[in-house]
């Protein structure tokens, strides 16, 4: 699902946020990405995410070689992931049916089938009966899980999220990596960035581990 | 091998898996990834782009409604910047109005010459009344034109000492005028001034004249001021443009992130110019009335002293919708200087 080969990001100012970095994602597969902060877990995920370019090496997602999707085409790229932030960037001028279905507006889908769809994935994270409610009266774990209902609501194949559970105590983090791990089940290929690395030991999913830039470990536990 | 594995774990998953997941609708994992529009027929392509419009024109309308403070001084200072050349139209069309009125009275003066016998002065009179550019003659023969003059001049005594008549016949001609016939008057003016029956034709039209060079200087300046005006309305919604995207700037990137294409952006925004306008278009419309109405009445009793059918004319049906998709237009184009120079400055990461 996802390749990177020896992919290097420096900014304009110098910095190297990311080195020579390769590893493969299947498909299907879930991972978790950890590293300090300034590691390279977010800049990771941007070129992922197409709101960066690399440059040097190469980025392929599904089969889509990302240095050869232009910037018009960027959009319709994007509608293929799903993406959980960690500050969830709900949008609190509008119920949370309306955040959830805001990727299936975008797209264009029948109003039909909105409903439909909206409903499900509310339904999935357990938050079906708070579709009229704002986010603002929502918990933080509320949120996060409307933002994730979201993220999943367009059925994308893969699902990024940057440290999702950042703000969230340990019940609920796990709640959220437990949602993950779900979709991951039925199919959905999952990139975590987190440093919780407390809670994604006890899960048993393979473990990327990057440190200024480079990616030092690729396995099933962290170091 | 570890792939096949979870393979397996998935087809249990979801023989385990509860009736309220609707597995359907969420867990069937799309593998295609695409990087272009979705097919989809063209009918429900268009019914979705149409009801994608309507929702997003009512949404930009309900934002602006939800702030009337401020959305009415935006619209006011449109509609001001809007109803002063508008306002100057509507003037000018009354002005022209009055004008062809007294259009209606030219009359041309022609003087015979004087050496030229009664009778034949007469039958050029006859003559000129069956010309189709000419609407009704007066003939003034010497005698009457000598006791007018008697009557009205004072010099009564001195003409007594004259000899003869001084004075020719004249011919009062009233041309057939239709509305702003000037330039056909002028015509006829030097077909009369050619003829050998006579020495002299004038025409009492000058002023006429001068009063629609002075309205074709009022439409220039009507057009200048609403280039002007229109360049202020721009530049007002645009400004106000700018401050709606700069409050929306998180809305923007997460609309970016979930993959809405710059049209996808951009729509709400042209919408909110577009309301602008309409709103500015609107209370223009209204307050160019209100100045007429306030204004109905001592126009009719002016008019009515000076017995013309002349009535204050409004913006008519065609200048209503005319001023109105101008403003909407303006303000569209507002809003795509504000969106073209700050959207693009709005990206995720």
């Amino acid at each position: 699902m996802i390749t990177f080969d020896r992919v290097s990001k420096r900014y304009e100012s110098g910095h190297d946020a990311l080195n020579q970095v390769t590893f493969d994602l299947a498909d299907g597969e879930m991972a978790f990405m950890t590293g300090h902060s300034g590691a390279g877990k977010s800049t990771l995920l941007k070129l992922i995410m197409l709101m960066d370019r690399c440059t040097r090496g190469q980025v392929v997602v599904s089969g889509q070689n990302l240095t050869r999707i232009k910037r018009r085409q960027i959009p319709y790229y994007r509608r293929n992931i799903g993406l959980v932030f960690q500050d969830h960037q709900l949008l609190f001028d509008r119920t949370v049916f309306d955040n959830v279905a805001l990727p299936l507006v975008i797209a264009g889908a029948q109003p039909r089938d909105i409903g439909r769809r909206v409903r499900a994935a509310l339904d999935k994270v357990g938050l079906l009966k708070k579709e009229k409610l704002n986010p603002m009266a929502l918990s933080g774990g509320e949120q996060q899980r409307v933002g994730i209902a979201r993220a999943v609501v367009n059925k994308p194949a893969l699902l990024l999220a940057d440290e999702p559970t950042g703000n969230l105590d340990p019940k609920l983090s796990s709640e959220i990596m437990q949602l993950f791990e779900h979709f991951n089940q039925v199919g959905v290929t999952v990139l975590v960035a987190t440093h919780d690395l407390s809670l994604i030991a006890r899960l048993n999913h393979r473990i990327l581990t990057l440190s200024k830039g480079r990616l030092i470990n690729d396995g099933t536990r962290y170091g | 091998m570890m792939v096949r594995g979870m393979d397996s774990n998935r087809q249990s998953e979801r023989r385990q898996a509860p009736r309220n997941q609707l597995p359907g609708h969420l867990e069937r994992r799309r593998n295609d990834f695409r990087v272009r529009k979705a097919p989809q027929k063209i009918y429900q392509r268009v019914r979705g782009y149409l009801s994608n419009h309507r929702d997003v024109a009512l949404l930009s309308l309900t934002r602006l409604l939800g702030t009337p403070a401020a959305s009415l001084m935006t619209w006011s200072v449109i509609a001001i910047a809007l109803a002063l050349p508008a306002g100057l139209y509507v003037f000018l069309q009354n002005a022209q109005q009055l004008s062809s009125d007294w259009d209606r009275t030219a009359q041309i003066s022609v003087y015979t010459s004087l050496g030229l016998a009664p009778e034949k002065s007469l039958a050029l009179s006859k003559s000129l009344k069956t010309r189709p550019d000419i609407k009704e003659v007066q003939y003034i023969s010497p005698e009457q034109a000598l006791s007018e003059f008697r009557s009205l001049s004072g010099f009564g005594e001195a003409l007594e000492y004259l000899s003869e008549n001084p004075l020719p016949a004249v011919i009062v001609v009233y041309p057939q005028t239709t509305q702003g016939s000037v330039a056909a008057t002028e015509v006829l003016l030097e077909d009369l001034r050619a003829m050998p029956e006579v020495d002299q034709a004038e025409l009492d039209i000058k002023w006429v004249k001068r009063l629609y060079g002075l309205m074709a200087l009022g439409q220039r300046a009507v057009m200048i001021l609403g280039v002007v005006l229109s360049l202020a309305v721009l530049l007002v919604i645009g400004n106000t443009v700018r401050l709606a995207i700069e409050s929306r700037r998180a809305e923007i990137v997460v609309v970016k992130l979930v993959g809405g294409t710059d049209g996808f952006v951009r729509r709400p925004f042209l919408y909110t110019g577009i309301w602008y306008g309409i709103g500015g278009g609107v209370l223009a419309w209204v307050m160019i009335n209100l100045v007429l109405f306030w204004l109905y009445r001592p126009v009719a009793e002016l008019v009515s002293s000076y017995s013309s059918g002349f009535t204050l004319a409004g913006l008519d049906l065609s200048a209503t919708l005319i001023l109105l998709c101008l403003s909407a237009a303006l303000g569209w184009m507002g809003a795509w200087i504000a969106v073209g120079r700050h959207l693009s400055d709005i990206e995720p990461g």
